[in-house]
């Protein structure tokens, strides 16, 4: 019960902005028991009142006021989808019972407001997912902007539901109003340190819809294979992937991935890193990686991709091209991390394009030479990049739009964002996720007890997280300085931002609550 | 070429020992990288001369020297395994080839030679598992003493091959002998903190196998939960499982775990582990365990079993009189472990009883109490039995025959001196806590202890019989017991079995690479060492 008490408070301090009524909040604690929503929604108040669900008898439909109907496919696969995680286990009776109880929920009705529900779109860092739930016999409602605040809604609505004594599936009375705390919300999975078959990520997509994460961050290629089948290219994975035909991703394996996401609400995120992180690609492209020296003569081992020939960039641009017709995201990783000097060092044509260009001896520079120009090519393209920190660190000349993806221990990553953040770019926290790093006993409590935004922002600068925008006025005791930034108020240019800004009163009160926030804080600063 | 260098110079101290012969020990490079032997054997000799296995030829039969049959039900299924293991992904053509080459091997021959194979008998601490396999066009010969050593040999039969680039079972000509290093090369597993269902324990085992164990430690019931269906008191399981009826084993489960395990040379020791560690026991049972005490009123909550009443040794007499009829093995594991005093200490009548035996207030000798009875209570069953370390550390008078398990850290060298120096055999496990994940190799570390490092006589360290691979259960259950377990435990499995100066550890690492794929070909989700991939990827999710 703690677990509610702390939100009762919460939702006091809330309550006094949007007027909130609470009225009923006092469950018994043997039913509320039962529920346990993961993650936990924004606004969540429920009563002892429960509805019984019949496998028979319940269904999950369209609103008549909705915008989306029986073509909406998506909609259609996670209502079928939401109905097997609901009642698959339960013995599907051929009789349906006739009457109908007071006490039973006969359907949800999903109810999308908006012109476009985006039934055939992808998601983004700027979709709306929000979604407000009302459970009462003998209807359910799920109010949504769209298709992608539908699908929270309906994991949302399928963690209501619990099983009594007698196995019957029951749902208590509940009102829910509910958006996520950052837009931006990832899994990295590494496809070439081992290669994962396809059924691997698909259930991994599915376990992050449970969990409402909505970016796979398909780490897809590396040092070790190149499993990713190109079409401009195939030698890639001919030559550097494991096995090239049993440890590939076909291009209808990438589309697969990418629909089964987007039947989620997750956007798909490939990462070809570059330069470093490259030995599987030399496999393939003759003269793509820097030769490494021993002495006056070539070793025979290969460094980064070489950053001193044209056809290393000419090769980046086809290859992007092709990457970003494949990806529908707006944005690709392009890596930037881990860049290891010694065998540009050890090259002496490397060494003299140094001295041309002035470098000296500052690899760094070299990196940031070759950064730039591979930006430059994927800005080409229309698409946004991500980038790991280093990139950053290096002082590469970045677009505005650009996300910073900090990973390292060190600096301590609260410094890190605070910089990254001070120097106006987005940011994207990791390091205290490394999940691959397992040790004994419950790690994920310091895994839960990390916050991405607990760092000290510099007032009278540009300090924005792209997320904060959907912050919680109640949250941490930082000093954030963002609304005038202008990524945030390009956002409110768009459409579905006026809609985020305007239809729920909370937004309203929250951005009240930080303007206020910002002034006292800046104070004290 | 770096591993079989190591073979050469390992072969070449052996060789001056037993006279064996290595001149044609002149091997290809390429054909001989293909072989992977998990655990390595004690002597191995082979050569580069290969032999091709057909699926629709190939053989494993009865030497007609043997004493054991085709009515040796345990050899006639560990052939069908091995066979299966062997080609089970190969597409079996329904015409046979009518020509044998020269360059064939068509058959495995088994020749057990005792009189009694022992085919329908266990496996005991005194099983000799040694075998002799020779592999030579058109026939390979493997000879052992009984069942349990041709078991082995078909393991490392089955290892010896390999599939070369058109997906042809290859074997090269090979002479091997072998013998365990130790004679208890065991597994615990833990089937209360979390219930393992069935197949995950039959699953294991047939790892077990993979990695030549031979004992199944099954630490089946504690504080959480009592899964263990007992005919003489049903309520401990009806009152103490996690589920009466979806988290127990029934009596036939059990005796489906003994028999698969026995068809693997696998013995399985259950271990009941009291007077701590029964919380759950005090739900089916009334008045088992001790009432706790706050202030001058019993609190509500119980420790340990209560070592006053006769009532406890009464009832524990008639439980593990039926425990010795269910398993069939010599030894029980009676625990003894992690003995909290707090209870005993706040109950008045425990405090009386103090007085009575003149035990002070040194409740170790309480503990001793209940252990000695419990004891003389199990001897009486003709069970023989093993214990955690601090029931020899109290000073507890025990057989001559009892097995003192290692398991702490802490100054398990200076324990082990003082456990053999006393004359009693002991099991190592101290330093294999797999259930303590770390990120990366942490295999090495497990590979790299040396069981026999302490100080004492050579009589002290035969004493030492061989150890035990432990996965405490707090954070493991079905999802993800098997990863979690191997290879990890594969490094045990070396370290007891070859000899003792096989300890090269990039040897070590591109065979147990091999092994690992080996073992996700047979179906068994092992977690990767480090990079890479297999031939044959896992094909579950």
């Amino acid at each position: 019960m703690y677990c509610l008490l702390k939100f009762a408070s919460l939702f006091l301090a809330v309550s006094v902005c949007h007027g909130w009524l609470f009225g009923d909040f006092v469950g018994k604690q043997k039913d509320l028991d039962e529920i346990s929503l993961w993650p936990q929604p924004q606004k969540f108040q429920s009563s002892a009142v429960a509805f019984k669900l019949s496998p028979v008898r319940f269904q999950i439909v369209h609103a008549k006021e909705s915008s989306a109907g029986p073509n909406c496919s998506l909609l259609e696969n996670a209502f079928r989808r939401y109905f097997e995680y609901m009642f698959g286990d339960m013995k599907k009776h051929e009789k349906s019972r006739k009457k109908v109880f007071d006490s039973d929920l006969v359907e949800l009705k999903v109810w999308v407001t908006s012109a476009d529900p985006e039934c055939d779109g992808y998601p983004s860092l700027q979709t709306d997912e929000s979604y407000e739930l009302s459970v009462d016999g003998p209807s359910a409602v799920l109010k949504a902007a769209n298709v992608w605040g539908a699908l929270r809604g309906l994991e949302t609505f399928s963690q209501l539901v619990y099983e009594d004594d007698y196995g019957v599936n029951n749902i208590n009375k509940t009102v829910i109003s509910d958006f996520p705390r950052f837009a931006h919300r990832g899994i990295l999975l590494d496809s070439s340190r081992h290669f994962l078959p396809l059924k691997v990520i698909l259930a991994n997509l599915e376990a992050m819809a449970m969990n409402k994460f909505n970016v796979f961050h398909w780490h897809i290629v590396d040092d070790q294979s190149f499993p990713y089948m190109s079409r401009t290219f195939p030698e890639l994975s001919q030559k550097g992937a494991f096995h090239p035909f049993t440890h590939v991703y076909t291009p209808s394996d990438v589309k697969m991935v990418i629909e089964f996401a987007r039947m989620r609400g997750i956007r798909v995120i490939p990462e070809f890193d570059t330069p470093g992180h490259t030995q599987s690609w030399g496999n393939g492209i003759t003269n793509l990686l820097t030769p490494c020296f021993s002495g006056s003569k070539p070793s025979g081992t290969f460094g980064p991709v070489n950053p001193i020939l044209n056809s290393s960039y000419e090769f980046m641009a086809q290859f992007f091209k092709e990457i970003s017709a494949v990806f529908p995201d707006a944005y690709i990783h392009l890596g930037g991390d881990e860049v290891d000097f010694n065998c540009w060092k050890s090259n002496p044509d490397v060494g003299k394009f140094m001295e041309q260009q002035g470098f000296g001896t500052d690899y760094s520079k070299l990196e940031s030479f070759y950064i730039q120009r591979l930006l430059d090519i994927v800005a080409a393209t229309n698409k946004g990049y991500m980038v790991w920190q280093e990139v950053f660190d290096n002082g590469v000349k970045l677009k505005a739009d650009t996300q910073i993806h900090v990973w390292k221990e060190r600096p301590q990553y609260q410094d890190e964002m605070a910089q990254v953040t001070a120097a106006g770019f987005s940011a994207l926290l990791s390091t205290p996720w490394y999940l691959n790093r397992i040790s004994y006993g419950q790690d994920w409590v310091n895994v839960y007890k990390a916050d991405p935004q607990n760092f000290t922002g510099v007032c009278h600068s540009q300090i924005k997280i792209m997320w904060i925008y959907l912050d919680l006025c109640f949250c941490s005791s930082c000093c954030f300085y963002f609304v005038k930034s202008p990524k945030i108020s390009r956002f409110g240019e768009k459409k579905t931002t006026q809609r985020l800004f305007t239809q729920y009163t909370i937004m309203l009160c929250m951005l009240e609550l930080t303007s206020f926030k910002e002034k006292k804080s800046c104070e004290v600063c």
